[in-house]
């Protein structure tokens, strides 16, 4: 896995500032830990020249403003970063909400939009620890080595010689022991997901196990698959732990390894105490930021992992809408031809080479059964996505266009649609009736309210996502609002379904004085009512 | 915290293992010390020019320690994870005995998701082990040697490292504990605003798009998003102040034993070279202690997870087994209610009044519409729950038994459940079917499948009864899950079947031929079919309504 992933800093802005802020204090923390060993290198050494505390002073004072300006840059540190994650967050929260809405109604982006709930619902949190964490710690692990070894040059050449040369010895060893587990450790997250997935596999199943009296057999089971992990990641993880078995004896030997040295030249009288004791105290320090980016390895792969998800959201190909020809007039007409769209998870298109003429007047019915694509005909009709192959003409011929070919926004101006859960926000009636007809009087409103089968006054407040109504309800306003657009084009996804007999007449004689407005109707639906009221039945395969 | 001690009480057979990574981690981070400590010796010994044979045995310590740091570490590290692999199954087995007791009788989990962010908690406690209570007890031992180390070196010294490591392993972790769970706190109810209308305008971007709502949508959205992210950036302020802390009080501690050490060598109370050893030890034990800061923060999410998990657990069982036992009455069997309250355990009663009689072998549906208590009867029959009031009674040939006096699992290998929500197992067909009789050979599977009609779609499948379907049976559609799920109703031996709506989700066409079929292969045996769906019963089956005040014959 990459360090860094650069698509973070190409996309959001904020996290360029950070990642600069995030720099200049990791060269600061360097600088001051650098001092910090030369301050207290002399006070030790000057105590022992003068057995006791003379000439101290200025030692002391330096050091008490050292730890108060590192104590201050590892708060800033934090500080930026939890601030930077928040706003790193929040940008690409909006773009993924932006992409997912621009999908509309599209059934073969289900799978897009539950994606991108899950991580602008909570997933991206894992930015957090990557910012907060990873990162500053990266960015030490280049600094504090490199203005470390400055210094050490300036004091003892044989100490920097081991240092330096066993320095880049850690990254190519981890590299080195990183390649020959990869797949050992690609292997065991396989493994850790399986068996994780079995444990809620198991719970999820729980009340059909106890139906079947397999309920008290599972603690066996359960026990026994965590059990067979543990045996298997153990092995894998005695490779895996090797790298920082590398990591940890290659610092902590070098460190020796410089002590020692040191301490013989001292014997031979070549160096000072002061450049020896500034000497090893700066010699753990050059390993000890590289040795805790290995701590922090699972901060980093969590915020990559979930900046990769977002990212492989983000730049999954759109529909590109760029006709802006006005849409024909003169009585509704679509001519549907061979139309198939092509489903991610599925070897058949669905529709299948459909075809479908809508006409003005007409109210059409839509049946088939599950999974024949009647939701992604809609959505093509609706201009959410282009079909995979097939043509959608609209208007008379000769002077039919393309569907491609007009603008966009004024043919959905001109579609009102009824889905299956209507979109519902915290408000009253009579504003979630407008979103669809922004001018409409309130009696236009209580009309279509009538006629949609529900007496119910307008400012009744329907609650987040309508929880104040019963599912009966809830689908009646979305019709009411569709009754209320006044649309060329009425799309309706069963809009009859849990309403009783008498109710299902209402609403279909509703959708009939839509069609005699001059609407042409279409409507999904099973329901043996519906099938009578149609103009015509398609039935798609 | 409390739920955190009577966890850590759950995760038993890990402790030997645990103690032993403590004693391995308490070695690495000695000779860590230990380093530190000899080559501040050997540096400042050596400057005195002794002769090299002096320094010998400092300088195989330094070399010593600087292999066995690694080594021990290495060591630490697996018997940690070795160890909290067993907590993991000491926990999951906790919880999987739990649920069989009260699954799905308790209402503990509204739906599927927050079944799935639970297990997901019960996965992620045994960090707790791990990560914060390992580091917490390596670094309590190595402080409290260090300290007396320095007592025996220069009191005042071990006095002035007692004080700064215990500002540093309580003041600063309390700090991070507390900060991270009033952090949580303070965003959570931005968090839950911007998740309750991320959905609706996700579910709602069709309408959206079309009614020309998607500007006013997301800027509202965009609203709550920056409220969201401004308290999230005010939270920030508090972030880092344990580790400010952690580094005052170590540098504090730093400045004040190069005081006293002065002193302790101008008094002639201390050797030179041994004031160099209780100045630059203390060094490397803070930098032990820094690591605690960052583990505290995860205490709070493990505290709410634990309390989570203990809230399952100690969920009581909604019904009690009976403490002596019936047998099952043998031969065809039929089932009584008399006058059966309804009543999810703790809720008020959904429908009371409940009498209905079904003779062995005869077929009944009760319709009634959402919320009346359908599922709750289903529930109530296979005795997941107790009814409130009233008998549920075994009526065979000979006898008539409570359906209270047998045990849960008897009673089900009796009354068996097909159900809208069946759940099917990630795992090869047969496996599936087998489940509901252990010794069913292939044949009776194949036999089963083949009543089911689904025998084309078995031909189809590349490996046969072993194929694997996929997470929830995903590889299927609606028709052939039901259908899957109707097959392992017929493998099993109940004598009496509650059909619990198992049309939910399915087209017209399919529900239909669906119901017909499932009346077909489960004829001869006692079916109770609950459903919403009159239309789709076939006629002549005698037809109850449910309703809050009982249940009432339907003419037909």
């Amino acid at each position: 896995m990459k360090p860094v992933d650069p698509r973070l800093f190409r996309a959001a802005q904020s996290s360029r500032s950070h990642l600069a802020i995030t720099a200049l204090l990791g060269i600061a923390t360097a600088v001051l830990v650098v001092t910090q060993a030369g301050v207290l290198a002399s006070a030790v050494a000057r105590i022992i020249d003068r057995r006791g505390a003379d000439g101290l002073q200025f030692l002391i004072l330096a050091l008490a403003a050292i730890v108060l300006l590192r104590a201050a840059a590892s708060w800033a540190q934090e500080v930026t970063a939890q601030r930077a994650s928040a706003e790193v967050k929040s940008e690409l929260r909006q773009q993924l909400v932006r992409r997912a809405v621009q999908a509309g109604a599209d059934p073969t982006q289900h799978h897009h939009r539950a994606e991108v709930a899950a991580l602008a619902g909570g997933g991206l949190d894992a930015l957090d620890g990557y910012f907060s964490k990873y990162l500053p710690q990266l960015v030490l692990a280049v600094v504090v080595p490199a203005v470390v070894l400055l210094q050490m040059l300036r004091l003892d050449l044989i100490a920097t010689i081991t240092v330096a040369v066993t320095l880049p010895l850690i990254p190519v060893f981890m590299v080195l022991v990183g390649r020959a587990t990869e797949t050992a450790n690609a292997r065991r997250w396989d493994a850790l997901s399986r068996l994780s997935h079995h444990f809620l596999d198991v719970v999820e199943g729980m009340p059909t196990l106890r139906a079947f009296g397999r309920g008290r057999a599972q603690a066996e089971l359960v026990r026994a698959s965590t059990d067979q992990y543990r045996t298997t990641t153990m092995a894998t993880l005695r490779i895996a732990f090797l790298s920082s078995l590398i990591l940890e004896t290659l610092a902590t030997l070098s460190v020796a390894l410089v002590a020692v040295g040191i301490g013989l030249r001292l014997v031979d009288g070549g160096l000072s105490l002061r450049t020896g004791l500034f000497v090893i105290l700066l010699a753990p320090e050059a390993y000890l930021p590289l040795r805790q980016v290995g701590a922090h390895y699972h901060a980093s792969a969590a915020g990559l992992a979930a900046a990769d998800a977002a990212f492989t959201l983000l730049e999954a190909p759109v529909t590109v809408w760029t006709g802006d020809a006005a849409v024909p007039g003169g009585g509704l007409t679509v001519q549907m031809t061979g139309v198939s769209v092509l489903h991610p998870s599925r070897d058949q298109p669905a529709p299948n080479a459909a075809d479908l003429t809508i006409r003005a007047g007409e109210i059409v019915v839509l049946a088939g059964d599950s999974g024949t694509g009647k939701s992604s005909l809609l959505a093509v009709l609706m201009g959410f996505r282009s079909p995979d192959a097939g043509t959608v003409m609209v208007g008379h011929p000769p002077a039919a266009l393309p569907l491609a070919d007009l603008d966009r926004s004024e043919w959905q101006r001109s579609i009102a649609w009824v889905d299956q859960t209507p979109y519902l926000f915290d408000g009253t009636l009579a504003e979630n009736l407008r979103i669809a007809a922004a001018t409409a009087t309130d009696s236009q409103l209580e009309v279509s309210l009538v006629r949609a089968g529900l007496d119910l006054p307008l400012d009744r407040h329907v609650g987040q996502h309508g929880s104040e109504l019963s599912a009966g309800e809830r689908r009646r306003v979305g019709l009411a609002r569709a009754l209320v657009r006044n649309a060329a084009l009425v799309l309706l996804d069963e809009p009859t379904a849990g309403l009783d007999d008498a109710t299902e007449n209402d609403v279909l004689a509703s959708l009939r004085e839509e069609a005699d407005r001059g609407a042409a109707v279409v409507l999904v639906s099973h329901r043996p009512a519906a099938l009578a009221i149609a103009d015509r039945v398609v039935t798609l395969r | 915290m409390r739920a955190l001690r009577r966890v850590l009480g759950l995760g038993r057979s890990g402790r030997f293992r645990l103690l032993a990574a403590v004693a391995l981690g308490v070695m690495a981070a000695g000779a860590a010390v230990v380093l530190a400590g000899t080559s501040a010796w050997l540096i400042a010994r050596a400057a005195e020019h002794p002769p090299v044979l002096h320094l010998m045995v400092a300088i195989v310590a330094v070399r010593a320690a600087g292999i066995g740091r690694g080594v021990f570490r290495y060591a630490e590290r697996l018997v940690a994870h070795d160890a909290s692999f067993r907590v993991l199954t000491d926990l999951r087995v906790a919880v999987v005995r739990q649920l069989d007791r009260i699954l799905p009788g308790s209402r503990a989990f509204g739906n599927g998701d927050l079944l799935a962010r639970f297990v997901g908690e019960v996965d992620g406690l045994a960090d707790l082990w791990v990560r914060v209570l390992l580091p917490g007890a390596v670094t309590l031992v190595v402080g409290l040697g260090a300290t007396a180390m320095m007592v025996a070196l220069l009191p005042i010294a071990g006095l002035v490292m007692a004080v700064s490591l215990t500002v540093a392993m309580v003041l600063a972790p309390a700090l991070s504990v507390r900060f991270s769970g009033r952090a949580a706190v303070s965003v959570a109810p931005a968090r839950g605003a911007y998740h309750e209308r991320l959905l609706t305008v996700l579910d709602g971007a069709g309408e959206l798009m079309l009614y020309g709502g998607v500007d006013r949508a997301l800027g509202d959205l965009d609203e709550i998003d920056g409220r969201l992210r401004r308290a999230e950036s005010r939270t920030a302020w508090g972030a880092g102040l344990g580790t400010a802390v952690a580094v005052i009080a170590a540098g504090t501690g730093l400045l004040v034993t190069l005081l006293v050490g002065a002193r302790a060598v101008g008094d002639g109370q201390l050797s030179g070279v041994t004031m160099a050893v209780v100045v630059l030890l203390p060094l490397s034990v803070h930098e032990l202690v820094a690591l605690l800061t960052p583990a505290a923060a995860q205490l709070p999410a493990l505290a709410s997870s634990a309390k989570r998990l203990l809230d399952v657990l100690d969920t009581p069982a909604p019904v009690a087994e009976p403490i002596q036992p019936a047998s099952a009455p043998a031969g065809p069997i039929g089932v009584r209610l008399t006058d059966v309250t309804l009543a999810w355990p703790g809720e008020a009663p959904t429908a009371s009044g409940l009498s209905l009689d079904v003779p062995a072998g005869s077929v009944c549906a009760v319709v009634g519409s959402s919320g009346v208590g359908k599922s709750t009867l289903a529930a109530t029959l296979l005795r997941f729950i107790a009814p409130a009031a009233g008998r549920v009674e075994l009526v065979g040939a000979h006898n008539v038994i409570d359906a209270g006096s047998l045990v849960g699992d008897d009673l089900r290998g009796i009354v068996g459940w097909c159900a809208q929500d069946a759940h099917l197992f990630d795992s090869t067909v047969a496996a599936n079917l087998r489940l509901a009789r252990p010794t069913a050979t292939d044949d009776d599977l194949r036999t089963a499948l083949h009543a089911v009609q689904l025998d084309e779609w078995m031909a189809r499948l590349p490996r046969g009864l072993d194929t694997m379907i996929g997470e929830h049976g995903q590889t299927l559609s609606g028709g052939e899950r039901q259908r899957l799920a109707l097959a392992r109703v017929v493998v099993c031996d109940a004598r009496v079947v509650v059909v619990d709506e198992p049309t939910e989700h399915l087209d017209d066409r399919t529900a239909r031929a669906l119901m017909a079929d499932l009346l077909r292969v489960l004829a001869g045996r006692t079916i109770i079919v609950i459903t919403h769906r009159r239309d789709l019963l076939p006629p002549k089956i005698p037809v109850f309504t449910l309703t809050a005040h009982g249940l009432h014959q339907t003419l037909t």
